[in-house]
């Protein structure tokens, strides 16, 4: 099904680097009652093998949108799929059939949700839905899917995996439960895996435990990862690069590190000024002023205008186009990019 | 879960008695059985006083029910006025409206469960709202109504299938009635269904389930169905007891010699061991399917244990 030549390791994983993914000019847009509501207005991001993205935004910036569309489950209607492309290995995944589509869903393209509690059925036994896997799309046995299931589990870590299969998600913790995810999403050992905040619903502690696994996890398998989350913490330490949602576009691109020391994007400026920070204990902790648009009607403009301490009568006008960022000698800066009129001022400012 | 069962059969004794004697009051509260017996005319007094005798009449009312509810316990319920023994009627009338019963129960479970299916996953839709329309005109009209306006025109006019059951009681015989019995609760079943389907296709265990990659057969009947058949088993359960209960009126219009038929005959002729002994069975019954209704839940929704 692949029209590029890849390349493959000698366990038959993708060798890292080879391009995954790539969603183009994405527009999605949900039909409600007050309007058209714009949750995804041109997303542009690509993930490779062994790579992983962070989506960084805010509720309601089109994040998890973004990523349901690119799975296939997005609820169709309301939402719609406006234009775009979204490549997966050279091949447009918006122009297949249905059950082309559910051939890669689960099998190439796998997601993790953020609330494993009410993301697994709470009537049937983490068995029987880790072995559905094997049993549908691997023609296992109700004994073999079983064993496999075992297999996941212990692979997840979970303790005493041959007396837990036939257990409840109910009867397991959360972190334990997350861990039930992330073995699912594994089960038939995806190129790709869409973590939709995975963290977000558990204790700090057990946030690095998962974090720590699927990094793990990844790295073994060679997967491209997509982690959307909200929390810079979490992204810091496994992603390689980082896309910044805003209003349903993407600021600001850039490799973690350099997005982090020196963003060229006023709200991801924002966004890292308001982490509270131990050197400036009893100081009031910065908070970018107003509230996220309403999607029916966004902004004219920069869609952060109204919010931006920096906002010109430019910014209030024109929509700003992503720009190559570039260094004060002009020189460009590898996957660096920012949809700021003044993405100079603010970077070397 | 043994000690369960256990603890709901001894909860079972309080409300047996409460309700048959509930019954024995009222079918006594009708008037004299003697009189009602004889019609209009007098009764002999010689006579009037032997039956009396014969069936502890004279007897306070309390004492009756003792003495009744003792010989029940020996499998005796008694004889009606023209002698017949309670248990042979029930004999006859029982199997008549089990199959009645049987026949209602899988139509309304099958066609129920089905059309709030397909309208619970299509809302808004034609089908959808064609559901809608249809159960909610089912659920207005009385039972009578459907029952004679069915049996006049698919009986009689187009026969197309008997107007009356007569003995024996056929498959073919029974479906007219059958779906006459079923439709009230059948649109009770189709609603429900739509309602937990619609609820429950929202579910995040049913998009992961999409997200799984399996089939959408299998998404909707292993992981949406399932969990939304939860709330109509309850209904369904409950509705066994009522059905047999409520084949009284269904059975009168196509004649089929049931427990309705005679619980009828029972309550016009006052003839109180009739009544109260097809009550009693009825109340076990309805019991005994509650109770079913509770220990499926456990196997349907593992969260619920019973201890």
């Amino acid at each position: 099904m692949t029209t590029v030549m890849e390349k493959k390791t000698e366990t038959g994983r993708l060798v890292p680097g080879t391009p995954l993914l790539e969603v183009r000019d994405l527009h999605v847009e949900f039909k409600t009652r007050d309007g058209i509501a714009k949750a995804v207005n041109g997303v542009n991001y690509s993930v490779a093998a062994g790579e992983t993205l962070a989506v960084l935004g805010e509720s309601g910036s089109g994040k998890s949108v973004t990523a349901q569309t690119i799975m296939g489950i997005l609820d169709m209607p309301p939402g719609r799929v406006a234009s775009g492309e979204i490549l997966f290995r050279g091949q447009d995944m918006l122009k297949m059939s249905g059950e082309e589509r559910r051939q890669i869903r689960g099998q190439k393209i796998a997601m993790i949700f953020q609330d494993a509690l009410s993301s697994l059925n709470p009537v049937l036994s983490v068995g029987y839905q880790l072995g559905e896997m094997f049993r549908v799309h691997r023609g296992a046995s109700r004994k073999e899917a079983k064993a496999k299931a075992i297999e996941l589990m212990d692979r997840v870590r979970i303790p005493a995996a041959a007396q837990r299969v036939g257990d409840y998600p109910h009867q397991f913790s959360g972190g334990m439960r997350q861990r039930i995810m992330i073995a699912m999403a594994l089960a038939l050992e995806p190129d790709l895996i869409i973590a939709d905040e995975p963290t977000t619903a558990l204790d700090v502690t057990v946030q690095a435990q998962v974090m720590d696994l699927l990094a793990e996890l990844q790295a073994e398998y060679h997967m491209g990862l997509i982690l959307i989350t909200h929390d810079l913490g979490v992204v810091a330490d496994v992603a390689d690069k980082i896309a910044v949602m805003y209003a349903g576009r993407i600021v600001e691109t850039a490799p973690v590190h350099q997005l982090y020391a020196n963003p060229a994007h006023p709200y991801t400026k924002g966004l890292l000024r308001s982490i509270p920070r131990l050197d400036q204990k009893g100081e009031e902790l910065y908070a970018i002023k107003g509230l996220p648009p309403n999607l029916l009607k966004v902004p004219a403009g920069c869609a952060f205008n109204p919010r931006c301490d920096a906002a010109t009568d430019l910014c209030r006008t024109e929509t700003p186009a992503l720009h190559q960022v570039m260094d004060k000698d002009g020189a460009e800066l590898a996957g660096r990019r920012s949809a700021c009129h003044l993405w100079k001022e603010t970077l070397h400012g | 879960m043994g000690r369960y069962v256990l603890r709901r059969l001894l909860q079972m004794i309080p409300v047996f008695i409460g309700t048959t004697f509930l019954i024995f009051v009222m079918v006594h509260a009708l008037g004299d059985p003697v009189n009602a017996l004889f019609g209009d005319k007098a009764p002999d007094p010689a006579v009037a006083a032997q039956i009396r005798a014969q069936y502890n009449l004279n007897d306070p009312l309390w004492l009756q029910y003792v003495k009744y509810m003792g010989n029940l316990f020996r499998w005796d319920f008694g004889t009606t006025f023209s002698g017949q023994t309670v248990t042979s009627l029930l004999a006859t009338a029982y199997p008549a409206t089990l199959k009645l019963t049987a026949v209602a129960f899988t139509i309304e479970v099958v066609f129920g469960i089905g059309f709030g299916l397909i309208s619970g996953l299509r809302r808004g839709g034609v089908a959808d709202n064609s559901v809608l329309i249809l159960t909610l005109v089912v659920i207005s009209i009385p039972t009578f109504v459907t029952g004679y306006v069915l049996q006049y025109l698919i009986g009689v006019k187009w026969g197309i299938v008997p107007a009356t059951a007569g003995d024996p009681l056929t498959l073919q015989s029974l479906l007219l009635p059958g779906i006459v019995l079923a439709s009230v609760s059948l649109a009770y079943v189709a609603r429900l269904t739509r309602t937990t389907v619609a609820e429950n296709s929202k579910a995040d265990y049913v998009r992961t389930a999409t997200a799984k990659g399996l089939p959408r057969r299998r998404v909707v009947i292993n992981h949406l169905l399932r969990n939304s058949l939860i709330p109509v088993v309850t209904f369904l359960g409950t509705d066994l007891g009522a059905l047999m209960g409520g084949a009284l009126v269904t059975e009168r219009i196509f004649n089929i010699h049931g427990v309705g038929f005679y619980l009828y005959q029972g309550i016009v002729r006052q003839n109180s061991n009739t009544v109260v002994g097809f009550v009693t069975i009825l109340v076990i019954v309805f019991l005994a399917a509650n109770l079913l209704v509770d220990l499926l839940y456990a196997v349907l929704d593992p969260r619920i244990r019973y201890a």
